[in-house]
């Protein structure tokens, strides 16, 4: 009866020989914020470019509410993948951060939230551009809506970013390392909106480095190492008494890093 | 023609009526070559066959190894003797738009390889299908990356549609060397031709100059 919102099932990835997700499995439910940790190579990040089929599965399914993400029926029976023309209705559902913003430089900082509303969601051009005002205000950045991204910060670009993400209307945020590329000083103004989000309500897979930060803000911590989900569970029982080995190490050495500063 | 001022301008004006020609000729190149050079790229950059990208490889060194006035002759007097019959003009739009189109390709392809791969998933992340992605977020990018090229190919094409002149394409220098053998004042024609050409060329200079200044302001 409570559906998830997403369903991820034995998801596989390889490139050639290697093996980067060996049957990843997870549910998300509607509202819930999950972070994925783990360390470099470990395979978040791609974990997440499969789910709107940035990357192409090797294997396993992903189910958003009742839709097949990727795969439809071929004609000869069985699936097969899906074009990307074909995906981009259902990317649209999916809002995507990127670790490195990807803003595009030549449209202005509204236009760059309101390109995806106005050629991919149907809204009017002047309608796209109401609701790009009405997300750059939720990320503090109406003031910068004429302004090209060359002239923002760092960290105001990753927050038009995720402006652009909420005018998609998705059902789920999914965010990539959004805080890696950014000066330490930039942080802080980032996590505070997609703090502001999961207060919100809104369901949100975070491929995140800040560990405190997921503590905080997730509902749920997944880790990850070697292509495995290694263990899962509410962020107090996986980061302060995990029970693996792997985790532990993984913990001990961030914390080694940073210290006790974040 | 009495004075030579007079002549001056009087072959000036004979040769302008060639400068016409060679006006459209340029453009209809440079339109062929905009247009098949922009396809070759994207097909070099986003088809993944391996066949599709040598035959394209082929192409481009083709046409970059052999002289255009080789092709004008194949496709002026070449294809006449099977039959296929164009006019000196017809004749030099495709066999300059051919060359032209692999010297664009692979400026655009430089051009999109230039632009980070992010740009496009960004794009294609918020719901855009492939084509709006290539029509909003790349080729506008692509297009102000290349632009010093596209000026620098423009004006060389202008220059280059003086060898039409060897399949009697009536334009400059086709005019410049029928009135040499009729009057004989081959330094005054000649040097009028050169400002002729150069008359072409400064507006062409200066409105890819401006282009670019503007989409500088732009940013």
């Amino acid at each position: 009866m409570n559906h998830p919102l997403l369903q991820v099932q034995g998801l596989k990835k390889s490139y050639g020989p290697l093996d980067v997700l060996k049957g990843i499995s997870f549910d998300l439910n509607k509202g819930e914020t999950l972070s994925l940790i783990g360390p470099s190579g470990s395979g978040k990040s791609t974990c997440l470019r499969c789910i709107n089929y940035l990357e192409r599965p090797t294997g396993g399914t992903i189910l958003l509410g009742d839709e097949r993400i990727g795969q439809v029926p071929a004609r000869r029976g069985g699936l097969r993948v899906m074009t990307d023309k074909e995906l981009a209705p259902q990317r649209a559902e999916m809002g995507m951060v990127f670790q490195l913003f990807y803003l595009w430089p030549h449209l202005t900082v509204r236009d760059n939230v309101a390109l995806g509303p106005f050629r991919a969601g149907g809204l009017t051009k002047a309608e796209a551009g109401e609701l790009a005002d009405e997300m750059l205000e939720k990320v503090h950045l109406r003031n910068k809506a004429s302004e090209y991204p060359e002239r923002l910060s760092g960290g105001q670009q990753q927050r038009v970013a995720i402006a652009r993400a909420l005018a998609q209307r998705p059902k789920l945020i999914l965010f990539d390392e959004p805080t890696s590329a950014l000066d330490p000083e930039l942080v802080g103004e980032v996590l505070g909106v997609i703090r502001e989000l999961a207060e919100e309500g809104r369901s949100m897979i975070l491929v995140t480095h800040e560990i405190r930060f997921a503590r905080d803000v997730a509902d749920r911590v997944i880790f990850m190492d070697g292509g495995h989900i290694v263990e899962q569970g509410a962020p107090a029982q996986v980061l302060d008494s995990p029970q693996m080995e792997r985790t532990r190490n993984f913990l001990r050495q961030v914390n080694g890093e940073h210290g006790t500063a974040k | 023609m009495t004075t030579s001022a007079d002549s001056f301008l009087g072959i000036l004006a004979v040769l302008a009526s060639g400068a016409v020609t060679a006006l459209h000729v340029g453009a209809g190149a440079f339109g062929m070559a905009l247009v098949l050079g922009f396809l070759l790229a994207v097909t070099v950059t986003f088809v993944k066959s391996r066949a599709i990208g040598l035959a394209v490889a082929a192409y481009i060194e083709w046409m970059r190894n052999v002289p255009a006035l080789a092709h004008l002759f194949l496709l002026y007097f070449g294809l006449a003797s099977l039959g296929l019959r164009f006019s000196p003009k017809t004749a030099a739009i495709i066999g300059l738009g051919m060359v032209g189109a692999a010297v664009l390709c692979d400026v655009f392809a430089a051009g999109l390889k230039a632009i980070h791969a992010g740009q496009r998933e960004a794009a294609l992340s918020v719901g855009l299908t492939p084509s709006q992605a290539m029509r909003f977020v790349l080729m506008p990018q692509m297009l102000r990356l290349t632009l010093p090229s596209l000026g620098n190919y423009a004006s060389q094409l202008i220059k280059d549609t003086s060898i039409a002149s060897a399949i009697a394409a009536p334009e400059v220098m086709f005019y410049a060397r029928n009135l040499v053998t009729s009057t004989f004042q081959t330094t005054l024609i000649y040097v009028a031709a050169m400002v002729l050409y150069a008359l072409m060329l400064l507006p062409i200079s200066w409105l890819f100059a401006r282009l670019e200044a503007r989409l500088e302001s732009t940013r």
